[in-house]
């Protein structure tokens, strides 16, 4: 699904990404996990296409397209998703009405008819559900006065609705009391599937708890250090971050 | 150089006003023309008109040989709110069409006259009111509207009245053939606990100059309450001066909003005196424009007595090359004391070559009251505009949702479901197709 050949990515003069290769297959779910300043959350930024961030080199391929020349909206309509470490507050623009525009400008590129109103109140329940979330909080301007815990179960929500692809969560646990999380990462366990696959960025090994990964990368320095099964997680947490440095210094 | 430029325009605009042949109102017009005679027009130097030196502009673009303009317009449907249910008063060039008009409310609720007739049967209380609030010598354009007037409205609301249907008010000029030079006057005068709700547009049509010199008194009495609603659409050849006052007595409740949309210049002085204890005034005002479109409120929260609110909000979004001015003054005197004044001026330069002039005055001068004013300028935030994109919404609609949901707070204190939906949609087309 997502092919990621030696890529390279600065912001501004800084040198962030040095050369990165990842494969994601569909059905798959994968951690990418580091020190601070490694470069994780650059990493998804990119992915998303933020434009802050310049690609130096490499490429990435997403199911057969050239992610890197596309628009932000065109990676979102061609089924990517990034749920933000920090989700913005707009006021004036409720979730509900947001959603409805979301969804109904990735159903026209996908050349499908809008969804009416009927469809997309009932669409809407039914992921309200799985994030357990309310109506009253999606009827207010988008995430405004939101506690942490509500901003991160509503990008889930966002996630729900637009049945992306690849997903990628940028630090979700962040932030998040024990509930809240366990809350989120019940929806995200109930949107995986055999066809979409799912990036997770975290620093810590406790969403890893609720959201089993098959993967577990380690980035330090802007690369893949270390690869290996959920096993190495727990690793990480029992030993630190310092062992891995220590490993990459040695070699 | 400009002083010269002000006393030649003068002097066309005096020798204009010696060949009108008035038919009324000559000794009431012979004294506002004395003053303006006395002042002229606002020169370049004059810190009232220093963003809009609208002076220069009257010089360059129009000849005061001032005769009635014609018009072939038959029908105004265009210009008319949908479904709103309303009085319809319509002025073509400044002069007022019956045949275009519609009064459908009953004169027990509400007296509506052309200004020269009520000179003729309401002469006491014009006597009483016109020019009386809105001086002469408040602004050269109130003194040249008070001697140049061509018509007008008398709206007179008898007490414990309220007036169920809403009073539409069309100015509308049509510069196809020629330029047009329209002023126009109302006066309107709410008596004790009664209720009326105003909705005044402005449009126009041709490639020819349009200037419209506008002045207006709303007298709002003890326990009453006024909606008024101004939407300025002109093309862009026009240049528009609006002077509204309004005066309100004790316990009185006022809703403004002024939506500037269009036209060449477009200056609005609006100033609520609030002669009266435990009033709430609640006044907002938005301008989208684009183009070289200038639009500039002057506005003036007067509170004279203990014991009142006033609350203004005044936001402004422009693209390509053109201006904002916003000028907010606040004044508290000495005796009203337990005040309670806001203000807030918010802006966004959607384009890098649009400007904004904000400018807030606050006079204080009673120790007992609770104050404040911001104002900012800035860019659309682009974290914003990338959360939209992100979710796969294209950057043009992301832009205009964006600004929508900044522009569209002003709308909060309109009443009327008809016109709000109306505005509403105005608002959002117009940021969707020309932002």
């Amino acid at each position: 699904m997502l092919t990621i050949k030696n890529l390279q990515a600065k912001v501004g003069e800084k040198q962030i990404l040095n050369g990165i290769d990842l494969n994601v297959k569909a059905g798959e779910v994968h951690a990418i996990m580091g020190p601070n300043g490694s470069g994780k959350s650059t990493l998804a930024s990119v992915l998303s296409g933020r434009e802050e961030y310049e690609v130096t080199g490499g490429e990435v391929e997403f199911l057969g397209k050239n992610l890197l020349e596309l628009e932000p909206e065109d990676r979102a309509r061609e089924g990517i998703f990034m749920a933000f470490q920090y989700p913005i507050e707009i006021p004036g623009v409720s979730t509900i009405n947001f959603m409805k525009t979301a969804l109904n400008e990735i159903r026209e590129y996908r050349g499908l008819q809008a969804l009416d109103a009927v469809s997309f109140l009932q669409l809407m329940k039914e992921k309200m559900k799985l994030v357990e979330i309310d109506q009253s909080l999606l009827s207010r301007s988008l995430n405004e006065g939101f506690s942490g815990g509500e901003k991160k179960r509503n990008e889930i929500f966002q996630m729900a609705m637009l049945e992306p692809k690849l997903s990628i969560l940028d630090e979700t646990d962040s932030g998040l009391d024990i509930d809240a999380l366990r809350i989120v990462a019940n929806g995200v366990n109930k949107l995986r599937n055999k066809n979409n696959a799912t990036i997770i960025v975290t620093h810590y090994q406790r969403l890893l708890d609720y959201i089993v990964p098959d993967y577990v990368h380690v980035l330090y320095k802007g690369k893949i250090v270390k690869s290996g099964g959920k096993e190495l997680a727990l690793e990480l947490e029992a030993k630190g971050y310092d062992w891995i440095k220590n490993e990459v210094a040695v070699a | 150089m400009s002083t010269t430029v002000t006393r030649d325009i003068k002097n066309e605009i005096a020798e204009a006003f010696h060949q009108s042949k008035f038919d009324v109102a000559n000794d009431h017009r012979k004294s506002a023309f004395a003053f303006f005679e006395k002042t002229g027009l606002p020169g370049t130097k004059q810190e009232e008109y220093r963003f809009t030196p609208i002076t220069k502009n009257l010089e360059k673009n129009f000849n005061w040989d001032i005769k009635a303009t014609t018009s072939s317009i038959n029908t105004i449907d265009e210009f008319l709110i949908p479904n709103l249910d309303a009085n319809i008063l319509v002025f073509v060039n400044g002069n007022y069409s019956a045949s275009l008009s519609k009064i459908i409310s009953p004169d027990t609720e509400v007296k509506i006259k052309t200004l020269s007739e009520a000179f003729k049967s309401d002469s006491a209380t014009i006597a009483i009111y016109l020019d009386k609030v809105l001086t002469p010598e408040s602004d050269p354009f109130a003194a040249m509207n008070a001697a140049f007037w061509q018509n007008g409205l008398f709206i007179h609301v008898p007490e414990n009245t309220n007036v169920s249907k809403p009073i539409f008010i069309l100015h509308f000029n049509d510069a196809g053939e020629n330029q047009v030079i329209s002023q126009t006057k109302i006066l309107g005068i709410l008596e004790k606990g009664s209720q009326l709700s105003v909705v005044e547009k402005f449009d126009s049509v041709g490639s020819n100059p349009v200037f419209h010199n506008f002045s207006e008194e709303w007298i709002v009495k003890e326990k009453s309450h006024l909606e008024y609603c101004k939407v300025q659409n002109d093309v862009g050849k026009s240049y528009q001066v609006a002077n509204t006052i309004i005066h309100q007595s004790d316990n009185s409740l006022l809703n403004t909003f002024t939506l500037t949309l269009n036209g060449q210049w477009v200056r609005n002085n609006l100033s609520i005196i609030i002669d009266g204890e435990h009033c709430e005034s609640h006044f907002y005002g938005l301008y989208l424009v684009n183009g070289n479109t200038l639009a500039d409120n002057h506005t003036v929260v007067d509170h004279q007595k203990p014991n009142s609110f006033s609350n203004e909000i005044y936001k402004g979004i422009m693209d390509g090359n053109s201006k904002g001015v916003f000028n907010g003054k606040i004044f508290v005197r000495p005796h009203a004391q337990k005040t309670n004044a806001f203000q807030s001026n918010r802006n966004i330069l959607v384009s890098e070559t649009s400007t904004v002039n904000t400018k807030p005055q606050l006079e204080i001068w009673a120790d007992d009251v609770k104050c404040s004013h911001g104002c900012t300028s800035g860019q659309l935030d682009e974290e914003a505009l990338f959360y939209l994109r992100s979710r796969g919404i294209s950057a043009t609609l992301a832009k205009a949702m964006l600004l929508y949901a900044f522009a569209s707070e002003v709308l909060a204190p309109i009443q009327n479901e008809t016109l709000k939906s109306y505005l509403d949609i105005l608002i959002a087309e117009r940021l969707h197709n020309n932002f």
